[in-house]
Parts: C-alpha cells; sequence; structure tokens
C-alpha cells in the first residue's frame, strides 16, 4: 500500500462500514480527500441474528465519506471460501459520538 | 501536526484501534495522514465471533472522524517527549 489515501485500492473490491453500521462491498472506481467514493457493482450484506447473510444488490453508488467509517480491501480467495448464507451476527452498531 | 507526527513514528508497531461503533481492529500501522486517518495492514478483528463482518478483509483504511481509541504497544510512547512538545506548541512554537 502507498501512503494515505485511497490510491492503491482503486479497480479492487472494498467493503465500505458506514457511519449506520451498512456493510456495502463493491469495486472502488474512484475517491477524493473527504473519503467520498464511487462503487461499482456493488451491494449491501445485511446481518442478523435471525438468518444467514443476505445480499441485495445496489448497482452504482456514490457515498459521501461524512458517512464512511471503515474502507477495508477485500481479499477475493478468502472472501470465497466464506459461506455468508451461513453466518449470522447483529448487524453494527451505528456510530455513537 | 503534534498528534500527527507522532502517528508517524508508529509505523510498523502493532496497534488496536477502536472505533465509535465499538467494533475494535488490531494491524500494523502502515500510514496515517492529516486528517489521522489510519491504514492498517494484516489486520483482525477483535472477537471475530461477534463481528463476522470484515473476515475477507486483511488491510483497511480507517477514517480519522470515527476513531474513538488507538490502543498502542507497551513502551511506544515518551510521555516526557510529548509532554514537552505539547507544552512547546501550546505556547506557539
Amino acid at each position: 500500500m502507498s501512503e494515505a489515501g485511497l490510491a492503491d485500492l482503486v479497480g479492487v473490491t472494498i467493503s465500505v462500514i458506514t457511519n449506520d453500521g451498512r456493510n456495502i462491498v463493491g469495486t472502488l472506481k474512484g475517491y477524493d480527500q473527504a473519503t467520498n467514493v464511487i462503487l461499482d457493482d456493488c451491494h449491501e450484506r445485511v446481518y442478523s441474528t435471525k438468518t444467514g447473510v443476505e445480499q441485495l444488490v445496489l448497482g452504482l453508488y456514490v457515498i459521501r465519506g461524512d458517512n464512511i467509517a471503515v474502507v477495508g480491501e477485500v481479499d477475493d480467495e478468502l472472501d470465497s471460501q466464506i459461506d455468508l448464507g451461513q453466518i449470522s451476527a447483529a448487524p453494527l452498531k451505528p456510530l455513537a459520538h | 501536526m503534534l498528534f500527527y507526527s507522532y502517528f508517524k513514528t508508529l509505523k510498523g508497531k502493532e496497534v488496536t484501534v477502536e472505533l465509535k461503533n465499538d467494533l475494535a481492529i488490531t494491524g500494523t500501522m502502515h500510514s496515517v495522514d492529516q486528517y489521522l486517518n489510519i491504514k492498517l495492514n494484516n489486520t483482525r478483528v477483535v472477537n471475530e465471533q461477534k463481528y463476522p463482518h470484515m473476515m475477507s478483509v486483511r488491510n483497511c483504511f480507517i477514517r480519522g472522524s470515527v476513531v474513538r481509541y488507538v490502543q498502542l504497544p507497551p513502551g511506544s510512547v515518551d510521555t516526557e517527549i510529548l509532554h514537552d512538545a505539547t507544552r512547546r506548541e501550546a505556547r506557539g512554537g
């Protein structure tokens, strides 16, 4: 990884955790210094304690930086080994300042 | 800029960053920028059973605005030097 910033993640699958606790996974198309992010072919992973993870197709999204907590680089090989349907967990809490 | 400089000295060290959503991520400090955004390598989430949301993530970028604590490795901070530096900055130079 280069110095700070998201330059080396462009074109890569990333997982964004938003301030309200949602998890959105897609391909990083662009970003800026405010951490605004453009995600292509993205989907939301909805966690619940009752069923496995549900995936909702979203398409092309622009997420405002103010609303972003974490941007993670998805290891595609690790990700393909995970059976999301079998994973059940409480959704992440929203940020509390 | 003082804490920016301080965090830069932690590059390569293992830290745990606790976020304002109670998620705690341990990893090797890769870089930090002027907003105190932090990049960690080789990350693991503390209590992965409860928080499986980042199971396939090994490198991540954490927005500075969502950080609650940075847990430091023991002995990585010389409080005397940091005290002096903060006092100097408070006096304006």
